[in-house]
């Protein structure tokens, strides 16, 4: 039962501290329960699909579906997080030229709802299909522990929420002013630790070859199979043994970010210069 | 203000060392080595593989088992779910000599196997 508790935790946990995120992020957009609960509902459903497809999408692509289908999903997030941060700069400005308009402000973000849906939807689905086949596997097998495998898996499950519910809970203690910088950051860190993953993933497939020199093995400090690395890993991407591309990757989307977030986002001196 | 321009400059730079070292990579490309392996009965058959230090490794294995596994070793950085009888490919990339386990993570303590690099 302890194995199982651990093997759907590990998987879960990812979703959990991203699901966490985007509700501290959206904490006073109206509605936005149905948008969250949607891509969380959309991303069950899709982990499902694929658990099913497992065999045919590892076919894909001389064997490397499930590589090149995690790559894609991952860049989809990336993509989806940037374009939150970027279109936030708009508003944080707005926040921060006049308070009053804030509320105001703030309900108008349910325009990136759509973005943050489909965030936790993809966080569901890269984990979650893996909790499906192994649950599957062991309720299908009809051994005699099958009962405890599953309390065990149900268990880790029920974690998965806690670290979700601590994540939500730790976020929004932060007060509202520092919670937009304090997310930017969480989410862009965020955004370049997926496309870190993605990359490695492509490398994995053998359709990204370049620069694949291992840069350092920090796994004397911190190992990434070890629970802190994990977490840092999922928020920050965190890797002991990051390739050049990977290093590059991560380095070019913190830096896309922030000049897109400069592009975009009302110009700060006009906001700089109003009486405050 | 010249902060982004700095960034934009770095991102464009990036991308020309990134085309520059593709280049290089391509001709670097050795040929791989491809190891068999099977799995069934939450065993792996061969339990321990061998392969020449310093190329790139492929692992074809089979699981003969009906149900799903995942292919998973720490040290190896590797991660695949391979469904009930199905086959998989694994790509490793070029190991120093050393010794690296493996096992399968839904039966993480019986099925163990290890690739030992030379």
């Amino acid at each position: 039962m302890l194995a199982a508790l651990i093997i759907v935790f590990r998987e879960v946990f990812e979703a959990g501290l991203i699901v966490g995120i985007v509700l501290a992020v959206t904490r006073t957009v109206p509605r936005r329960n149905v948008w969250i609960g949607g891509g969380l509902l959309a991303g069950i459903l899709a982990a499902c699909v694929v658990a099913i497809f497992a065999g045919a999408l590892s076919n894909l692509f001389a064997g490397m579906g499930q590589e090149l289908f995690n790559a894609t999903i991952l860049s989809v997030a990336v993509v989806m997080l940037t374009w939150h941060n970027v279109w936030m700069a708009r508003h944080g400005s707005e926040l921060a030229g006049e308070m009053r308009a804030a509320g105001q402000a703030v309900v108008e973000g349910s325009k990136s709802l759509l973005a943050l849906a489909i965030v936790v939807g993809v966080a569901v689905l890269r984990e979650g299909s893996e909790v499906v086949l192994f649950l599957y596997g062991v309720l299908a097998g009809g051994d005699d522990r099958a009962a405890s495998v599953a309390l065990g898996g149900f268990a880790g499950l029920a974690l998965g929420a806690a670290i979700c519910m601590l994540t939500y809970f730790g976020l929004v203690r932060i007060p509202m002013r520092a919670l937009f910088a304090t997310t930017t950051v969480l989410i862009a860190l965020l955004a370049a630790g997926m496309a870190a993953q993605a990359a490695a993933f492509l490398e994995k497939a053998n359709w990204l070859t370049a620069m694949d020199n291992v840069m350092w093995d920090s796994g004397w400090i911190l190992s990434d199979s070890s629970f802190l690395g994990r977490a840092l890993h999922t928020l920050i991407g965190y890797t002991d043994q990051p390739t050049e591309m990977q290093l590059v990757v991560y380095l070019a989307i913190l830096a896309i970010t922030f000049v897109l977030m400069r592009l975009y986002g009302t110009p700060q001196k006009a906001v700089a210069s109003s009486p405050g | 203000m010249s902060f982004p321009r700095t960034l934009s400059k770095a991102t464009l730079f990036a991308a020309a060392a990134l085309l520059a070292l593709s280049a290089a990579g391509a001709a670097n490309a050795q040929s791989a080595t491809e190891i068999q392996l099977s799995y069934k009965d939450k065993k792996f058959d061969p339990a321990e593989i061998t392969a020449p230090a310093n190329t790139p490794i492929v692992i074809k294995l089979k699981n003969l088992d009906a149900k799903a596994m995942e292919f998973e070793s720490k040290t190896l950085k590797v991660e695949k779910v391979v469904a009930g009888a199905s086959d998989a490919t694994i790509n490793v990339r070029a190991q120093k000599a050393g010794r690296y386990e493996f096992f399968d993570e839904y039966n993480e303590k019986v099925a163990r196997g290890a690739l030992v690099v030379k």
